[in-house]
């Protein structure tokens, strides 16, 4: 059976006066039901434009193209505007970065939940609300039923935030995407509200794409875990097989920012990856890391480098964009440990 | 929400009775009112008498709170010119300019709001062009110029409407035109940059993401928060449509309070213009006053503390 969402070689262009800004080049994954991809990555490597991408919600100027972009067997590349606002919000939801001003000021909490409903099923007001308070109590909110009068600006990031994740859940969607859901949030909420989410996600079988930077969080959370870098996915497989093994220098470099409790000692400097990310303006030639790479030898500054697929499982999508021999990465992920 | 209103009650209350002051001192403005009323050839015999009979004699807080007393039961004193009471005289123009300026208003919001809406959703489009030609010939175009174009095609090439006037409401359509697209370039404008503006917020784009139809989110979800300063720039327009239309009211032949506060100047007839002066700065407070209770209506976050 196909996954619930395929990508492939999903690009997202920008038009810039002095050339195209490729945001995102070309990537390809699959999440299925019941499972969670996280998409990891620093600021600007087009984590966030993927997302907004599959919901049809770039910002205007911005191109989107796909050799296959299907949900559920919809393709979604083809699909009529009003076809694609028919599935979002309903099969498909999507958590905001910014719980802060993702509501309407304008509206009350309760409104906000029970429009997307209205919206997507043929049901009453009395049933909305009924839902609405349903899944507010679900997120931990207390006394639900009182918090549908009021307005985002009486509730706190985190409380706005868990009504984010309920208005995500109104339609009872398969596929949740999450931006960085905890990124705006105190250290303390985050922990909560991201037990929520993954409790929430395999109680009603949802496939979920986590994107965030923070890789504490993928290990804690994720079953696949894709590493962008510059618009490209650079390496990809399952949570423990990119942890313990990673082939890529750059996963390899983000692994070692991470202090480990009782390895890393008081007073040691924490990793780092020197440089800066290329521009992403115009066309790219070799490796997009090779500026920033340790290993890096003259082919990766001419050739394109393609994913290589890895690993015993051909559908865990194991695979990464080196152009080292797999024994050399594996050696270079013994000094990294 | 009470506690709200009953704070902008109490600064409107203030505005009022700073008003009723400056209008009070009017009256002393021109020298020795006695005077004025008497005329340049009066003795001085007569002068004495006019100020008995009128209370100038009487020290200046006893004179105001007297004439404030009369003006609340509604009395304002009588026109020197007209020798009739200023109250009549008001109210009996009071409609002309109270039907000019709301129609005006209307015309003015029925045309740049949905204008404004549209050109901020079609940027750089033909709609929001013709919003941009239209608002920048509103703000070029001299009102008195303007009526008298509309005079020119529609009263004398094609004799559709009447020029002067304000027997029936078809007297009141080219003086709505011209008055209201003079407040149109403003609210235009202002509506089209507080679209744009909440177009790119972040729950925009989370009504988006909820499937909502485009309808919707740009109506429900955007409108309400990039109107709230259009309302209180509606009302400040209409306070001054209301006494600013003068120019409009001479050219149509509207007899106004606009038209009889200009004329009431020019004859140094101070009770009158007194009394313009306060009734119309009574009605600019009570419409922002009634502004303030739209906004807190749209925006809960003046309204809930």
């Amino acid at each position: 059976m196909a996954a619930l969402l395929e990508v492939e070689n999903l690009r997202v262009d920008i038009p810039l006066g002095a050339g195209d800004l490729h945001a995102v080049r070309g990537i390809s994954f699959q999440v299925d039901r019941g499972e969670t991809l996280c998409i990891v990555g620093e600021s600007g490597c087009g984590k966030s434009l993927t997302s907004l991408s599959l919901m049809d919600l770039l910002p205007p100027k911005a191109r989107r193209s796909a050799d296959r972009l299907a949900f559920d067997g919809i393709d979604l590349a083809k699909v009529a505007p009003s076809a694609m606002s028919d599935i979002r919000g309903n099969r498909m939801a999507m958590i905001f970065q910014e719980p802060m001003t993702s509501l309407n000021p304008a509206y009350t909490i309760g409104n906000q939940l029970e429009e997307a409903l209205l919206r997507h099923r043929n049901v009453s007001g009395r049933e909305a609300r009924e839902r609405a308070v349903h899944l507010l109590e679900k997120v931990g909110i207390t006394g639900a039923a009182s918090r549908l009068g009021q307005y985002p600006h009486q509730l706190s990031g985190g409380l706005r935030q868990r009504v984010m994740i309920a208005m995500a859940l109104m339609c009872g969607p398969e596929l949740i995407l999450a931006d960085e859901p905890t990124t705006a949030l105190d250290v303390t909420i985050q922990a909560q509200i991201l037990h929520l989410m993954i409790e929430l996600q395999k109680e009603f079988g949802m496939g979920m794409i986590l994107i965030t930077h923070d890789l504490g969080i993928v290990a804690r959370v994720a079953d696949k875990v894709a590493v962008m870098y510059a618009g490209q996915i650079v390496e990809s497989g399952t949570v423990n097989e990119v942890f313990e093994n990673p082939m890529h220098p750059y996963t390899q470099g983000l692994l070692r920012c991470i202090p480990v409790p009782g390895k890393t000692r008081r007073g040691e400097p924490l990793g780092s990856i020197p440089g800066i990310v290329p521009s992403l303006i115009g066309e790219m030639k070799g490796c997009a890391f090779a500026n920033r790479c340790p290993y890096t030898f003259e082919a990766c500054l001419t050739t394109d480098v393609p994913l290589f697929e890895t690993g015993s499982n051909p559908n865990a999508g194991r695979g990464y964009r080196c152009l080292l021999s797999e024994q050399q990465c594996i050696e270079n992920a013994k000094e990294v440990a | 929400m009470l506690i709200y209103t009953l704070k902008r009650l109490v600064v409107a209350l203030l505005v009022a009775l700073t008003i009723s002051l400056i209008s009070f001192g009017l009256l002393y403005l021109s020298g020795d009112p006695a005077t004025t009323i008497a005329g340049e050839s009066a003795n001085q015999a007569a002068i004495e008498a006019i100020r008995e009979q009128y209370g100038f004699n009487r020290p200046l807080y006893e004179q105001y709170f007297a004439w404030v007393g009369r003006a609340l039961q509604g009395d304002f004193g009588t026109s020197f010119y007209f020798k009739v009471p200023v109250t009549d005289l008001i109210f009996e123009r009071l409609p002309v300019t109270l039907g000019l300026g709301l129609s005006a208003i209307a015309f003015a919001i029925v045309l740049s709001i949905p204008l404004g809406v549209l050109a901020a959703r079609y940027p750089n489009s033909i709609v929001d062009r013709l919003a941009l030609t239209i608002s920048v010939m509103g703000q070029a175009m001299p009102s008195f110029w303007f009526a008298l174009l509309l005079i020119m095609v529609f009263s004398f090439m094609y004799p559709l409407l009447p020029s002067s006037g304000s027997e029936t409401w078809v007297h009141f359509i080219m003086p709505t035109v011209v008055l209201g697209y003079y407040a149109t370039p403003a609210i235009m404008r202002l509506t089209r940059t507080g679209m744009l503006e909440v177009l790119g917020a972040d729950y925009i784009r989370t009504a988006r993401a909820k499937g909502l139809r485009p309808r919707v989110v740009l109506f429900k979800h955007a409108l309400r928060n990039a109107i709230i300063p259009v309302v209180s720039l509606s009302a400040v327009q209409l306070g001054f449509m209301l006494g600013g239309s003068i120019v409009v009211e001479t050219i149509f032949a509207l007899h106004g309070t606009g038209y009889l506060a200009w004329e009431s100047i020019r004859r140094y007839d101070l009770p009158t213009v007194q009394a313009i002066l306060l009734v119309f700065s009574l009605i600019y407070i009570v419409l922002t006053f009634l502004a303030d209770l739209l906004n807190a209506w749209l925006d809960p976050r003046i309204r809930v503390g």
